[in-house]
């Protein structure tokens, strides 16, 4: 049991902190995997994203034990398994975990798939947070596509960021959803001079396109599903109370104050009604008017 | 003539051109949507299926002026973003990215609280709160600043240390620093021990397994064991009724109703209790006095009711009452005693004031 081990150093502590469940979450790692009998074709995509490790003879669909073993001495949720054989030839599965258990598993078949190497453009520099756009109603209506985009969401989102150069943004994935069949194409972006202060955008081939086609799939169930979605309430920001804004855009802050002793109030000093000593101890109900000089 | 109007035609189409390709605008029939926090965006409109349908260097075409569109308006709207110059004027122009609003699944489930320790506990019952420490202090030999314990802590080096006084009334033949190194091994093992035991209690709390307690592990006490050994019993056909019993195990029988049901007492059983219960029935009944003291139920009532406002509050808000705290965390005092102490009257008129308040008039 991880509790019971105490770790001796200070290293080792902040590794298995790092691994623990936190409120605020590390950003997602993904692991490549080759399959047993991944070929040329696969192994590239797999390269393309980014490396991979050795060999792996598993069948994520049969047997997924291997595959937890993997995401929990990783610590990664993502992962990306390339195969071939004659049934399923360039298959590729694209999953997650949720609490080191896969969570959903999609297999899809890459048709057609132009390498980096193969588009001879400039790119742009690794790590740039790709914008991702998906296109095609098909992604809403249907339920394996509406799991399948949320999957390429969570892949290729990287870091979140709380804010963005906006010269920086270069890189985008497009993903196209039509006949049965989904294009994913990889843009450089190309910002022009335009008349206004919004730039006009040119795009430009550059990275990995593929062609897939959707096979098995291995979806969470709902509840599995919606208990992996469900949010810790430390996250949900505090409303800040006593604050309200005008149609107008006017900010209005309220103050809450307690009774004020009215006798005490400093108000205006009138030399002229300062009491004297002599008429301090001489009043006795008897009240002297004196004429004010104020203004 | 026509050389200056086909020069006009000219230049007018130079112009048309040049305002479309700074164009921004794009045309679309259902609009994206958008989560910037994401830099994501999601076109709903159908693509034209049956122009991609075609291979070849026209399809990349039409997915390329498709995407180039997207990104248009995606831009577009990210541009629109307050935005910033970062590291003074002259840096690159940064805009705050809002929350990201597609919801996807977390990498592990969110922590869960663990239960207080059983130090926790008692310091809250107490009302102790925890001491700030500075993290370094003063040392007089050296003449600086060093830390409290750890790497060449304030006070020097424990384990060098090359005096140790005997302690007035102890044996003069015992070893001193031996004892110290046996008082320091039994802390650090007494530490583990309830360090440990927090762990357990806090898995045990947690995890609450149903049948967790009926598998042995060892570490089992006797109430525990004795529990178990109940629901073993009983778990055969005939509910334990022919079980054999060991020599030194109490031989009665599990009554029919040992549960949360109502209980009966046998048909034919104690003649003499029956008897005497029938007379005392009769005897209330023909008595003028009322059975009911409502002066002691009203304060059992309302000694209940404080007790739950109590634990309500004491769950809301952990005030360091001391004293006080811990005398309203015993709600289970019964209500008799208490009860008949005090003037019905007054108990009464004050109806659902403070327990506190009460308790320091009585």
């Amino acid at each position: 049991d991880r509790a019971l081990e105490r770790p001796k150093t200070k290293r080792a502590k902040r590794f298995l902190e790092k691994r623990e469940p936190k409120l605020n979450e590390n950003t997602k790692n993904a692991m490549l995997i080759k399959g047993g009998n991944a070929n040329l074709t696969v192994t590239e995509v797999l390269k393309d994203i980014v490396s991979f490790w050795t060999k792996n003879i598993t069948r994520p669909f049969e047997d997924q034990t291997t595959l937890e073993f993997f995401s929990k001495k990783s610590d990664c949720s993502l992962f990306l398994f390339g195969s071939h054989n004659k049934k399923r030839p360039n298959n590729l599965i694209i999953g997650r975990m949720f609490d080191y258990h896969v969570l959903d598993m999609i297999e899809l078949g890459v048709e057609k798939f132009v390498s980096l190497k193969d588009i001879k453009n400039s790119k742009c520099p690794e790590g740039t947070k790709p914008m991702l756009i998906f296109a095609g109603d098909v992604f809403d209506v249907n339920e394996e596509y509406r799991r399948l985009k949320s999957l390429l969401i969570d892949f290729f989102r990287g870091p979140t960021v709380p804010s963005i150069r906006l010269a920086g943004l270069e890189y985008v994935l497009h993903f196209t959803a039509v006949d049965g069949k989904i294009y994913m194409r990889s843009y450089k972006v190309l910002l022009k001079k335009s008349g206004c202060k919004i730039p006009r955008i040119e795009l430009e081939e550059m990275g990995p396109s593929l062609d897939l086609v959707m096979r098995r799939t291995h979806l969470a169930s709902d509840d599995l599903y919606k208990l992996s979605l469900k949010q810790p309430k430390g996250l949900k920001p505090k409303k800040k109370k006593n604050i309200s804004h005008d149609v107008l855009g006017t900010t209005y802050g309220r103050i809450h104050m307690q009774k004020q002793d009215l006798s005490k109030l400093q108000t205006r000093k009138m030399k002229g009604l300062k009491k004297r000593p002599a008429e301090k101890s001489a009043e006795d109900g008897v009240a002297t008017p004196k004429k004010s000089k104020s203004a | 003539m026509a050389a200056v109007r086909v020069e006009a035609v000219l230049a007018a189409a130079e112009e048309q051109e040049a305002e479309k390709r700074r164009s921004i605008t794009v045309e679309k029939e259902l609009e994206l949507e958008y989560d910037l926090g994401n830099l994501l965006a999601v076109d709903r409109n159908p693509p034209p299926a049956a122009a991609l349908r075609g291979a070849g260097p026209r399809r990349e075409a039409l997915l390329q002026a498709l995407a180039r569109d997207n990104t248009q308006l995606l831009v577009s709207r990210l541009w629109e973003l307050p935005a910033e110059r970062a590291g003074g004027a002259g840096g690159p122009l940064v805009a705050q990215l809002p929350e990201p609003t597609f919801r996807l699944p977390r990498e592990k489930p969110p922590p869960k609280p663990r239960p207080p320790t059983r130090w926790e506990q008692f310091a809250r019952l107490k009302g102790i709160r925890r001491k700030k420490k500075t993290s370094l202090v003063w040392d007089e030999q050296a003449k600086e600043w060093r830390r409290r314990w750890g790497y060449r802590r304030a006070g020097g080096d424990p384990s060098r240390a090359w005096l140790a006084e005997v302690p007035a009334g102890a044996d003069p033949e015992e070893d001193q620093f031996a004892r110290l190194r046996r008082e320091k091994r039994e802390r650090v093992a007494r530490n583990e021990l309830n360090r440990l035991r927090n762990l357990a209690r806090a898995h045990r709390a947690g995890s609450a397994v149903p049948a967790a307690p009926l598998h042995p592990t060892g570490h089992q006490d006797r109430d525990e064991l004795r529990r178990v050994a109940r629901v073993a019993r009983v778990s055969t056909a005939s509910l334990g009724r022919f079980q054999p019993r060991l020599p030194k195990e109490s031989a009665e029988p599990p009554s029919r109703n040992s549960g949360k049901k109502r209980r009966f007492e046998p048909l034919l059983g104690n003649l003499a209790a029956e008897r005497s219960r029938q007379l005392e029935l009769l005897r209330d009944m023909g008595s003028k006095k009322p059975v009911l003291d409502i002066t002691r139920a009203v304060n059992k009532q309302l000694r209940q009711e404080e007790a739950e406002a109590a634990a309500a509050n004491k769950g809301k808000k952990q005030s360091k009452r001391g004293k006080r705290g811990r005398r309203q965390q015993r709600p289970g005092r019964s209500g008799k005693k208490s009860g008949a102490r005090r003037q019905p009257q007054q108990k009464k008129a004050a109806g659902g004031g403070t327990g506190a308040g009460r308790r320091k008039k009585a």
